[in-house]
């Protein structure tokens, strides 16, 4: 499980009210979500996040259950999210989604290449390699089906 | 030694258990996409259809073609397959689990964030989302850390103008939005006696607003009457001594009235440092205040009275509405001039009727106050029932009277 883009810098705190207003959650059409992420943190946002590593500062996804915040930021092109906390529904929902998810606090700087690497437990930053505690088994292998959905179609 | 969430769960803090599901709940919004995903693995089979609750409360009725045609394929896919099913005005999702529906002891894993609310009764009670939940329909179990907890002492009783809604704004401002992330707040201390059921769900509601898995009481001897009032029956759980990570104490007799101020849940104020401050809507319902004390306490104070403000009241549950109906609590509400609206989460989420307007301010008793939560452009100050009413009298943040 590894992917690299370019890093998106975000702050701390943020909600999933934040990455999908409750306004927008109304459908099952995916392309609604991508298109409108972000859009009360910064409308100009959701366009960038194609290939993009999303750096963000502690208790990212906190608030609401909704999966479709994990899904907005998949369907928009984010390869990952990198923050030194998530909140823990989050967490849960973008695993489950297939959207790796790093811990780890980072100093960002906006454009930055971001590499990272999930099984083998790293992540590089500008060049800087730091070394991450890993993933649990479960989740690597949920990560590697593509989420759980497909987890559990194959597993039966 | 454990403590609650390690007794239930079955092993030490820190594990990762599979763990049974004893209640599994979702919501119209949580539950279109958990079809979506249960499809998705293959639509084989449901574990336990009578353990799965699908209860419609976040935009009820619909408000549109397009949530009516999303509402209908969960509806029906509800009743061709025997799950238990609240359609439109039956009530929240946590409220209708709390009418005689959780058990102590139980686990409870609900497709939503204030699925924490149901630990007041001493269940392991947390919210997941829809693909989480899509594989608890498949195999009726799913996965936990098994939390270290906080031990919340409360002492003393809850004095003057203040309610439970005071005391959980205290608890929140203390340990900030992600003070309680994956952990187990255990509310525990003498004062725990002194708090109503209605009381305790409040408290547990606003677990998550710490980043915390769940909130829970003991269920004591208040539990059991309350649940003996819908038929069921229930043991008290004794308190063992465990170890905390951490350990707040309040003294519940100190807490005045208080003020979440926007966009953060966990800035908070008293309401008199507010007073003055000019509200365009006032809004009383939710998982967090709509309940029936809630409506009584509120129509105790603007009763004989109009608001001088619009006003939404919103019961949290059909049952709530048929108690306020038969005391006379709905008339005097709707005297005083306050819109009702059908039992369900009504505006709190900004998905329909009750959104605010650009620059509008809210006065609300839900729990969350997010920038644009309630719509594009309003702020949403959140705050106790009561703070409500007196706010509402006046169209301006006021602190109410003791009682």
């Amino acid at each position: 499980m590894h992917g690299q883009g370019r890093a998106v810098c975000l702050g701390p705190d943020i909600d999933t009210d934040m990455i999908i207003a409750g306004r927008y959650l109304r459908t099952k059409d995916h392309r609604i979500w991508a298109e409108h992420v972000f859009e009360d943190l910064d409308p100009h946002l959701a366009p960038r996040l194609l290939r993009a590593v999303i750096i963000a500062g502690k208790n990212f996804g906190c608030g609401s259950s909704r999966e479709q915040a994990a899904i907005a930021l998949k369907e928009a092109g984010a390869v990952a999210v990198v923050a030194p906390s998530f909140a823990r529904i989050f967490f849960r929902n973008a695993i489950n989604i297939g959207l790796p998810l790093v811990e780890a606090d980072l100093k960002c700087s906006e454009g930055m290449t971001i590499r990272f690497d999930l099984e083998e437990g790293w992540i590089e930053a500008g060049g800087k390699r730091s070394s991450l505690r890993p993933l649990s088994q479960r989740m690597l292998d949920i990560l590697r089906a593509g989420g759980l959905v497909e987890y559990w179609r194959v597993k039966q | 030694m454990s403590s609650l969430s390690e007794r239930i769960l079955g092993a030490p803090a820190g594990e990762y258990v599979d763990r049974g599901v004893d209640r599994a709940y979702v919501h119209d919004g949580t539950g279109v996409l958990t079809l979506e995903a249960w499809k998705g693995m293959g639509s084989r089979g449901l574990f336990n259809p009578s353990s799965i609750s699908v209860i419609f409360d976040h935009i009820v009725p619909a408000n549109n073609s397009t949530t009516a045609t999303l509402q209908h394929e969960l509806r029906e896919f509800a009743r061709t397959s025997f799950l238990q099913f609240s359609d439109i005005g039956g009530g929240i999702c946590h409220q209708c689990m709390s009418e005689g529906v959780v058990l102590p002891g139980e686990v409870v894993v609900g497709a939503d964030s204030h699925s924490c609310t149901l630990g007041a009764f001493g269940a392991f009670a947390t919210g997941v989302g829809a693909t989480d939940m899509a594989a608890i329909w498949l195999t009726g179990e799913t996965w936990f850390k098994v939390p270290h907890s906080i031990g919340v002492h409360l002492n003393g009783e809850i004095k003057g103008a203040a309610e439970a809604k005071d005391i959980a704004l205290t608890y929140v401002s203390q340990l900030g939005m992600d003070g309680g992330s994956y952990r187990a707040l255990e509310f525990i201390g003498e004062g725990t006696g002194n708090l109503s059921m209605d009381d305790r769900l409040v408290l547990c509601n606003l677990a998550v607003e710490t980043g915390a898995k769940t909130g829970m009481f003991y269920a004591d001897n208040l539990t059991v009457n309350y649940l003996a009032r819908f038929g069921r029956s229930a043991g008290e759980q004794e308190k063992e001594p465990c170890d905390y990570v951490q350990e707040l104490a309040i003294d519940m007799g100190d807490v005045v009235p208080l003020v979440a101020i926007p966009p953060r849940v966990d800035t908070v104020r008293p309401v008199r440092d507010l007073a003055g401050l000019p509200v365009d809507q006032v809004f009383v319902g939710t998982c967090t205040n709509g309940r029936y004390s809630d409506l009584a306490r509120f129509s105790r104070i603007v009763k004989k009275n109009k608001v001088a403000v619009r006003t939404i009241v919103v019961p949290a549950s059909r049952e709530v509405l048929g108690e306020a109906i038969r005391t006379g609590v709905l008339t005097d509400i709707i005297e005083a001039g306050c819109t009702v609206g059908t039992p369900g989460c009504g505006p709190c989420l900004g998905a329909h009727m009750g959104v605010l307007g650009e620059g509008e301010v809210c006065l609300s008793t839900a729990n969350r106050n997010f920038k644009n939560r309630m719509g594009v452009g309003g702020e949403v100050y959140l705050a106790s029932v009561a703070t409500a009413a007196a706010s509402a009298l006046e169209g301006e943040i006021t602190e109410p009277g003791v009682p």
